[in-house]
């Protein structure tokens, strides 16, 4: 693992920075193991919670974190301050959920912080709850991480015992589906209906669980804060670049050696990034930037991209979760894309006329694109049908299918031409690389 | 140009509550067409003056009240 | 309709005359109204065209529904031959003359009221809150056709009998339709409604068999009614219905 040497600075903590310019995964790189209550409080001490009350303004820890410039890291990026601030200034006491879904196959960042890392995210749960004027903290995970769920019950009750949090943590089971880790499903599902989103505004921060304001945040966003409370600012900025500050755990799969979740600092380029991982292990045809939601990049032109919004926004892609999957020249991207397309189609809410219609219509028209058995419309629809699914369902589901479909189409324009012509290419039948799980459809009992 | 508060109404709709029943194309066609499925798409939500009546009576008229109209107070440069 | 006018070449007075006359046009409106909006409501397949000109009908035949209930309703309480006041008019069973069947009546006026309110200041009710009144037209349907062929004084008339198969035949073709397009799921509400459709032709069927086409109902139509049907009201009935 490489990063770029940070700041070593602390008033309360010898090294705050561990290993690799580590911070989330500090305790993991220094023992091995993952963190119990007692070896995290001797390495951070207890949640600054002093810092977390405004007494009528706002409190420093929202300050903190608005210098500190953190973003959400669960894939959309928003300003982690503004989002405190405005649930802050929200009518009447707030809820706070801390979303450990992780519902995107290629990713299990959120899995490993907290196994490594629980009482990080736990202590910037707590922060949050207090930031806010919170009454309670809902941790939602899959339901299917049976294990994870006991853990973090567990490590919830430790603390109880200590009297850590302020606020009672309920740590929930929810479940699994693609769109289920939407903000709007979770507040949904709290409220005592599906696991599916809902049609916005209000939005969560605005009327969320019990109709109050609720503050969802990614649980690694969470971690960042407990940090970020504990040695300011000044410090976070240490890592990365002034546009984007901090360090984020990626997620780093496909043709790499050593696949894996690794914590690198901000504006890393992509290029760097796989030699954390090892670098590449074969040929590389292109990567997927961001998961199933993510863009199809050619190779060549991504590897001296710095890892920021901004860098990727000029690529049309974005941060997304922090995924990275690597496909190898061998394999061909519109099969992986169409495997893909059809779980996203399969695992939609199915509240939509997008998700119900235009989404499986273009999964099925990658099918038989790269079984190639495309009709002589099949080009054009498949344009036309791509390009009206963005923007017209009530979440991002159709935007981010969509997304994934038009880059396929052209980071393998080649591809294309070959399947429409030809037939299919040799790869198209060869043993998948992206890990797409099973795509049948849900069971409407199935989303409560 | 001068950044002047410019009101007027945004069209918004429901895609949750949105049964593609189609009405609303038949009725505001300036600015709703249908998908292959009968879902609409909308080609904008600026609702102008001119328009503001026939958009008021396709709210009206949707089967399901999928359809909003919001009062907006929007800040607009003198380039549109 | 050729017995009706000559009913009422024959009969003592025009309002009374108006008063069928209404409550019948009313029925076979109202049977319109609700056998349309069986037929369209729902949404299944994509459709073009028509779809704004359907709702429109729909609402424009509820309209002339309570157009002619009006005319109906006070007709029949200005007729001075029958003693109705006009509470009778929305409170069920307040009526001394055939209380029960011209209850049923005051019923589903009630509901379409709340329908016809409701649809009225539906933008501001919220889609959920509509709908469920609104499903309260399926209820006035039945009401006001057993209040028909329960009071009706015409009944016994084949033309009326015909008008009401014809009435029925019309809106468990519209549910049949309806639950034709519908396809799978919810199972237990197509259950349901398929059974509602098969229950209310029969039990009028039965009704009808049982009393309003026997000789006598008269006296029994009063009978069945709440103890505030008073026996001077029956004796005015027996002059009404032999016609």
């Amino acid at each position: 693992m490489t990063s770029s040497p940070t700041t070593p600075a602390s008033h309360v903590l010898e090294q705050p920075t561990g290993p690799y310019g580590t911070r989330l995964l500090q305790g993991w790189f220094t023992t091995g193991g993952a963190a119990d209550l007692d070896e995290h409080l001797n390495r951070y001490g207890p949640p600054p919670l002093s810092r977390a009350t405004g007494r009528g303004s706002v409190a420093p820890v929202i300050r903190a974190v608005e210098d500190a410039g953190l973003t959400g890291r669960g894939g959309a990026a928003f300003p982690t301050g503004r989002k405190l601030r405005t649930v802050a200034e929200g009518r009447g006491p707030a809820v706070v959920i801390a979303n450990g879904m992780e519902s995107e196959p290629a990713s299990h960042k959120d899995e490993t912080l907290l196994d490594l890392a629980p009482h990080l995210v736990l202590d910037g749960a707590a922060l949050a709850a207090v930031a806010v004027g919170a009454e309670a903290v809902h941790l939602c995970l899959p339901r299917t991480r049976h294990h994870q769920i006991r853990a973090l019950g567990e490590a919830v009750e430790h603390r109880r015992q200590r009297r850590l949090d302020p606020v009672p943590v309920h740590v929930h089971g929810l479940p699994h589906y693609y769109v289920s880790s939407e903000e709007t499903s979770l507040v949904r599902w709290l409220n005592g209906g599906d696991a599916r989103p809902s049609a916005t505004p209000p939005r969560p921060f605005e009327k969320g669980v019990d109709r109050r304001p609720t503050l969802v945040d990614n649980v690694e966003t969470l971690a960042h804060l407990a940090l970020i409370a504990r040695y300011g600012p000044a410090w976070f900025r240490g890592a990365g670049r002034p546009d984007a500050p901090g360090t984020t755990l990626v997620t780093l799969s496909g043709a790499v050696r050593t696949p894996g979740v690794y914590e690198v600092p901000m504006g890393l380029p992509l290029g760097e990034m796989l030699g954390t991982a090892g670098g590449s292990s074969q040929p590389l045809g292109a990567v997927l930037l961001g998961g199933f939601f993510g863009s199809w990049l050619p190779t060549d032109q991504v590897m001296s991209v710095p890892f920021t919004k901004n860098d990727l926004a000029a690529l049309g892609a974005g941060p997304g979760a922090g995924v990275l999957v690597v496909l190898p020249r061998s394999a061909c991207g519109l099969a992986e894309t169409a495997r893909v397309l059809a779980y996203l189609a399969a695992n939609s809410a199915r509240q939509c006329g997008p998700c119900r219609f235009g989404l499986p219509a273009v999964a099925e028209d990658f099918a038989a694109l790269a079984r190639g058995q495309a009709d002589a419309d099949l080009s054009h629809r498949l344009e036309r049908r791509v390009g009206l699914l963005a923007g017209r369902g009530a979440c991002r589901h159709p935007d981010g299918a969509s997304r994934l479909a038009a880059t396929a189409l052209r980071a393998f324009a080649d591809d294309v031409r070959h399947h429409l012509l030809s037939g299919p290419c040799a790869a198209a039948g060869g043993e998948p690389v992206l890990p797409v799980p099973d795509a049948s459809v849900p069971q409407d009992h199935e989303w409560r | 140009m001068a950044v002047i508060g410019v009101s007027g109404h945004s069209l918004r709709i429901d895609r949750i509550e949105c049964g593609g029943h189609g009405v609303c194309a038949e009725l505001l066609p300036e600015l709703i067409e249908l998908d292959e499925w009968g879902y609409p798409i909308l080609r904008d939500t600026h609702v102008t003056a001119e328009l503001l009546g026939h958009a008021r009576r396709a709210v009206a008229a949707c089967p399901v009240l999928a359809m909003r109209l919001d009062r907006v107070v929007r800040q607009k440069s003198g380039r549109t | 309709m050729t017995g009706i006018v000559q009913l009422a070449a024959s009969g003592p007075s025009p309002l009374w005359y108006a008063t069928r006359a209404g409550g019948t046009v009313a029925l076979l409106l109202l049977t319109a109204t609700v056998a349309l909006g069986i037929a369209v409501g729902g949404r299944y397949e994509p459709r073009r065209g028509a779809r704004f000109e359907i709702g429109a009908l729909h609402r424009n035949l509820s309209v002339l529904t309570l157009v002619f209930l009006a005319l109906h309703i006070v007709t029949a309480i200005a007729d001075t031959f029958v003693n109705l006041g006009w509470l009778v008019a929305v409170v069920p069973f307040a009526a001394s003359y055939r209380t029960f069947w011209l209850g049923l009546g005051t019923v589903a006026f009630d509901l379409m009221l709340a329908v016809a309110a409701t649809s009225a200041v539906r933008l501001r009710l919220g889609q959920r809150r509509w709908k469920a009144v609104h499903w309260l037209g399926y209820a006035a349907w039945p009401v006001a056709l057993f209040h028909a062929a329960g009071t009706g004084t015409d009944t016994r008339l084949s033309v009326q009998l015909a008008l009401y198969a014809g009435c029925v035949a019309v809106v468990v073709a519209a549910v049949w339709w309806r639950l034709y397009r519908a396809g799978p799921g919810r199972l237990a509400a197509r259950l349901w409604a398929g059974v509602a459709a098969a229950v209310v032709p029969v039990v009028l069927a039965m009704f009808l068999n049982w009393g309003p086409t026997q000789s006598g109902w008269a006296q029994r139509a009063d009978g069945t009614g709440s103890a505030s049907a008073t026996s001077a009201a029956s004796t005015f009935d027996n002059g009404r219905s032999v016609a």
